[in-house]
């Protein structure tokens, strides 16, 4: 490497930013997806009780719901409950109504926010026959806020392809200039794999030197990358992490498991490029 | 057995013969008729290093770089391949090291098919064929000592061997002073000294060099020749591809003169005169017929 410093530093550069905006985009589209995720969660089915039914009633119909497919948790909310809620999202329409006309209703979360329609459909009595699952005289009316959750979930899906393509378009980029900058430094090198070649050097015999070179400079380009994005997560994200809930997303991925992800990323992608990109020039 | 008679008959047949030298070349070169093809002067034996067997290579279409080249080469000679740029030399040393395969016809060396040879089995089999270029090929990044040392090194010689080898290579190729220059230190002659010292450092039985005094002066060019010419007395086959027609003619060896791919003459050295003469003895020749 010693005797190819400039191929060999512009390999370690390449390195070392490619890992260093995937270090930053790793997080970036775990919480974007933490947030799409989370809104998505809101996605609710609320069940409508009959005003006049009995504690009975309400206990048979919570069984009769948490056993129906697609149903991910029931939450029971009272008229009262409903009534506070409401009262204070719009006081002055309940002022004027003056008594509370809200049902008990039971509040549920389906398995998936893409379900939340046939859950409807298996709850509503005015469903056709064959679709409905629980029939129980008490329910009478099943809202799925049709608008609202097609909104969340076209918007939260939108967010979430976008992301992926982004990803992939950015791991493909890293993949391309890793070996692109390889290649380059390979084909400075071209005539003297070609003299190896000349000797009887065999091809494992020539590619193993530029295998552990490759190694070396991404281990050297990964440790460089992860050493600034500790400096920036001790320096502006950590600091930052009470004020902006996107950046303490539960979820997001822990250092130490990033640390690892883009060490063997940067690693393995420069040895592998660095023996792949040679192959045609052994061909000699 | 037969052939070996045969073989026998022609080299006296050919020794009774007035040789052509090879400064002719250039005349014959701009004829524009086809070239005519002689007969091959050595019948393969039990001698034979190097076999061509109707052999032709085309690059393309139109593009011939050698057509059905018969001849042999045998144990312990010097054959000078002489001819303009495009007739065909280079492609028969880049046929030789497999570099290229020829289109039609068998090639051997030591009696073995190239053909045959699978490629990856082909860096054993150049591990026996030492190869010598006009432009050095040295690897710019290593000194003397670690150019030649590679070659070595490709063979699974461990560095006590090496160390036992190359003080010999190095003292016969008159290198032991340069062992920790750089190619780029050296002169244009001390660069081919290390090259020819690379391609000996395995003691391959079969030598090829490739226009090996293009690049230098008259005067360093008489030291390389000397240099394989100490190789090949030393047992080494030595094969020498090179349009320095009067330095071919002032070697006294077997040349093989090519034309458009085609082999147009097969002279050997008999009427030249003395295989016995030493390494000296030719030193001095060389630079009284240049003066």
């Amino acid at each position: 490497m010693r005797r190819n410093a400039v191929p060999s530093f512009a390999a370690l550069a390449s390195v070392l930013v490619t890992t260093l905006v995937l270090g930053v985009f790793i997080p970036v589209v775990q919480a974007t997806n933490g947030a799409a995720n989370d809104i998505r969660s809101r996605v609710l089915v609320d069940v409508d009780l009959n005003p006049n039914a009995t504690n009975a009633e309400v206990a048979r119909v919570k069984s009769e719901l948490k056993s129906a497919p697609h149903v991910k948790s029931v939450q029971f909310v009272s008229k009262q409950e409903g009534y506070e809620q409401e009262r204070k999202l719009n006081p002055q329409a309940f002022a004027l109504v003056g008594y509370n006309p809200l049902p008990d209703i039971f509040r549920l979360t389906p398995t998936n926010p893409g379900e939340s329609g046939a859950l409807r459909a298996e709850l509503d009595q005015s469903s056709p026959p064959g679709v409905r699952l629980v029939t129980d005289p008490a329910i009478v009316d099943v809202q799925n806020r049709q608008a609202q959750t097609n909104t969340i979930l076209s918007a939260t899906r939108t967010i979430k392809l976008t992301m992926a393509l982004l990803a992939g378009l950015l791991v493909l980029a890293s993949v391309l200039l890793i070996s692109n900058t390889i290649r380059l430094s390979l084909f400075s090198r071209r005539r003297e794999v070609e003299v190896m070649k000349l000797v009887g050097a065999t091809d494992w015999f020539i590619r193993w030197p530029f295998v552990l070179e490759g190694l070396f400079l991404g281990a050297l380009g990964g440790a460089g990358a992860i050493g600034l994005l500790a400096l920036a997560k001790i320096a502006l994200v950590d600091p930052l992490a009470n004020t902006f809930k996107l950046i303490s997303q539960p979820n997001m991925i822990d250092f130490r498991l990033l640390v690892i992800i883009l060490m063997a990323s940067a690693i393995g992608v420069s040895a592998a490029g660095s023996g792949l990109s040679l192959r045609r020039f052994l061909r000699v | 057995m037969a052939a070996t008679e045969r073989d026998v008959r022609e080299r006296e047949a050919v020794r009774r013969r007035r040789a052509v030298p090879a400064s002719r070349v250039r005349a014959g070169a701009r004829q524009t008729q086809a070239p005519p093809q002689v007969r091959p002067r050595v019948q393969p034996g039990a001698d034979t290093v190097v076999e061509f067997r109707g052999v032709s290579k085309l690059y393309g279409p139109g593009g011939i770089g050698l057509e059905r080249a018969t001849f042999a080469v045998n144990r312990q000679e010097m054959v000078f391949l002489v001819g303009a740029t495009g007739s065909g030399k280079s492609t028969i040393m880049r046929l030789l090291i497999k570099e290229l395969e020829p289109t039609e016809g068998t090639i051997r060396v030591a009696g073995r098919a190239l053909g045959e040879i699978e490629r990856k089995k082909v860096p054993y089999y150049r591990r026996n064929v030492g190869v010598v270029f006009q432009d050095f090929k040295l690897l710019p990044t290593r000194t003397v000592y670690d150019n030649i040392a590679y070659a070595l090194q490709v063979t699974g010689a461990g560095r006590k061997q090496i160390r036992a080898t190359l003080p010999d290579i190095l003292r016969l190729t008159g290198l032991s002073t340069k062992l920790h220059n750089y190619p780029h230190q050296l002169s244009g002659g001390e660069q081919q000294r290390v090259a020819v010292a690379r391609a000996f450092a395995c003691h391959p039985p079969l030598l090829l060099a490739d226009e090996p005094t293009g690049n230098l002066d008259p005067e360093t060019s008489i030291g390389i020749m000397q240099l394989l010419y100490r190789i090949n007395r030393a047992g080494t086959t030595v094969v020498i591809a090179s349009h320095d027609n009067e330095m071919v003619d002032r070697m006294r060896r077997r040349v093989i003169e090519l034309r458009r791919g085609r082999i147009v003459r097969d002279e050997a050295s008999g009427s030249y005169g003395s295989s016995d003469e030493s390494t000296g003895e030719l030193g001095q020749r060389l630079h009284r017929e240049s003066t």
